[in-house]
């Protein structure tokens, strides 16, 4: 094929994913950055030039810090804990345990059901006097509690869910990492007398480094991306202790149909998300093995 | 703790056992939890007794309560459609970067990477003016468009067919083939277990999908299940947790199923779409 040819069939074969990619992934993410610097249109007014005002507003909203910091706690909170269950469910799925496969299931159900789905199950769990979390409290002789009508709770209940709905998914791709590890290195350390603990720590560990980078990339993500629960279980209460910020955008935008706040607010999530791309290239050069 | 030889022995390996079957128990809990309130009547959905009488009465009303027969249609076509057109354009796209040199190729790659970061989730605002531009709100397509040209699934069909030995190209080639041609008779058909990971991935999120289509839909007509079941627990329905578990069972239980049966292959298949 001449060399022209081939330039033509690339780019004739890209061209209908190129279109509608760049109609939208790279023109709305570039509108975005250009609406933040205007007013919404209100009527017949159009929208005005309006410099930094958006981001002025931004900076002065404690709601929105406050949706910054919890959505900061919720990735802190929900993405280490769900990578090590996920781990350990693999260490336990991967071996001879009782019954292995039916873990394997319970274990990854979650993943293939609808969050809002599981929201509503989960809602009724926390529900006040009838729910399940609240009867076994009692039964316990703790006093009664509001779990999602609490400030302290509500956000620690909502990140349950998502452990509970991540964890089996990630287990997968640690399962299919550890599946590849060649049973010669077990053999080998044990003779040399290493601890169980230490050939995991220094042998399995390191080397599913790239699994983990790749599992942590998406829980950050999924951190940001996924606010499907919020809606059903506490649409962003009480008194704002569960607004995450994309489930704020979504309030601004399509509530209160300001849109040029929240193109200013989507331009922060933008950022978020640039930063952990940029992380990810930076920690693939320094830190992780490949085989 | 890969291998025989680290296996837990004795007390270990019992302690081990229990803490593996507590964590699955858990994680099993909330489905058993609706499977037991759906399944009887309302007066029992916080009383546990074997003795309970097992009804589909919550079924019934459910189903009687909203459009869902309606949603289920919506909801199978969106899947269909999606799934339909990442096929075809992932496959052409992944073939332009497996195989073709072109200029621009690098930066075009990248570009098509952003994507893996920024889903169409985020970009709700923007897209939901383009697509009232288009005229296209409140419909099936516009649910669907924006994750048509997906990154994960260029990527993922890019990496396969870069497997596929350039000898067996070149003598199709030899033969008389077209690229197209070629594509056709030896790329896709060495990809099948790649597309099948890759189908079972897709639908399975976009059965899922809610944010997006709650923006964009606001008739029965283009709302998919997610919106609907959302639409019906959190308005129509008191709080009848009894029909509202029913409801949430129903809506799910084709891919539950579906799942159940194929376990199997639904994790070999997430397996394999995240090896890369």
């Amino acid at each position: 094929m001449t060399r022209t040819a081939q330039w033509l069939y690339g780019w004739l074969l890209l061209l209908p994913a190129a279109a509608l990619l760049a109609l939208f992934t790279h023109y709305p993410a570039a509108a975005t950055a250009w609406h933040s610097f205007f007013s919404t249109p209100k009527g017949t007014r159009p929208p005005a030039y309006v410099g930094i005002d958006n981001y002025a507003q931004l900076v002065d909203d404690p709601i929105f810090w406050q949706s910054l910091s919890n959505n900061l706690w919720y990735a802190a909170g929900t993405i280490p804990l769900s990578i090590a269950l996920a781990l350990l469910m693999a260490a336990w799925v991967n071996g001879k345990l009782v019954g292995r496969g039916l873990l394997r299931l319970a274990y990854f159900t979650p993943t293939v059901l609808p969050m809002i789905a599981v929201a509503n199950i989960w809602l009724f769990f926390y529900t006040p006097e009838y729910g399940l979390v609240e009867k076994i409290g009692s039964a316990l002789g703790f006093a009664a509690h509001n779990w999602l009508g609490s400030k302290n709770t509500a956000l620690g209940c909502l990140m349950a869910v998502a452990v509970w709905k991540e964890a089996g998914f990630f287990m997968i791709f640690y399962l299919a990492a550890l599946q590849q590890i060649s049973p010669q290195l077990a053999e080998a350390a044990a003779i040399e007398g290493a601890s169980r603990w230490y050939f995991f720590r220094r042998v399995t560990f390191p080397l599913l480094m790239p699994t983990t980078l790749f599992v942590l990339v998406n829980a950050v993500i999924n951190a940001f991306r996924l606010v499907d629960h919020i809606v059903v279980m506490t649409r962003g209460g009480p008194d704002n202790a569960t607004e995450l910020l994309l489930y704020y955008i979504y309030e601004i935008g399509f509530r209160f149909w300001d849109t040029a706040y929240a193109a200013a607010l989507t331009m922060v999530l933008l950022t978020v998300l640039a930063l952990v791309a940029l992380g990810q290239f930076w920690f693939l050069d320094r830190r992780v093995h490949y085989q | 703790m890969s291998a025989a030889v680290y296996r837990a022995t004795g007390v270990a390996r019992g302690l081990e056992t229990a803490g593996a079957w507590l964590l699955g128990a858990l994680w099993i809990l909330p489905l058993a939890y609706a499977l037991w309130t759906a399944f009887h009547p309302g007066e029992f959905s916080t009383r546990f007794v074997l003795a309970a009488p097992l009804t589909l009465a919550n079924f019934a009303k459910a189903w009687a309560a909203a459009p869902f027969a309606r949603y289920f249609v919506n909801t199978v076509i969106l899947c269909t459609m999606i799934l339909a057109m990442q096929l075809l354009l992932c496959t052409l796209a992944a073939y332009a970067f497996a195989r073709f040199e072109f200029p621009g190729r690098t930066i075009a790659f990248a570009l098509v990477l952003v994507q893996l970061m920024v889903t169409p989730d985020v970009l709700i605002v923007e897209n939901y003016r383009t697509m009232s531009a288009l005229g296209l709100r409140d419909t099936i397509v516009a649910i669907g468009l924006p994750y048509v040209a997906s990154a994960f699934g260029i990527f993922l069909l890019r990496q396969t067919f870069k497997t596929v030995p350039k000898e067996l190209d070149e003598a199709a080639r030899v033969e008389g083939c077209s690229p197209l041609q070629v594509l056709w008779k030896v790329y896709v058909p060495l990809a099948r277990p790649v597309y099948l990971a890759y189908a079972l991935v897709s639908v399975s999120y976009h059965w899922n999908n809610f944010l997006w289509p709650l923006i964009i839909t606001n008739s029965v007509e283009s709302r998919p299940l997610t919106v609907g079941l959302q639409v019906f627990s959190g308005t129509d329905q008191g709080i009848d947790w009894s029909i509202i578990t029913a409801a949430t069972l129903l809506t799910t239980a084709p891919l539950l199923i579906g799942f159940l049966l194929f376990q199997r292959q639904f994790v070999q298949s997430f397996m394999r779409a995240g090896i890369k």
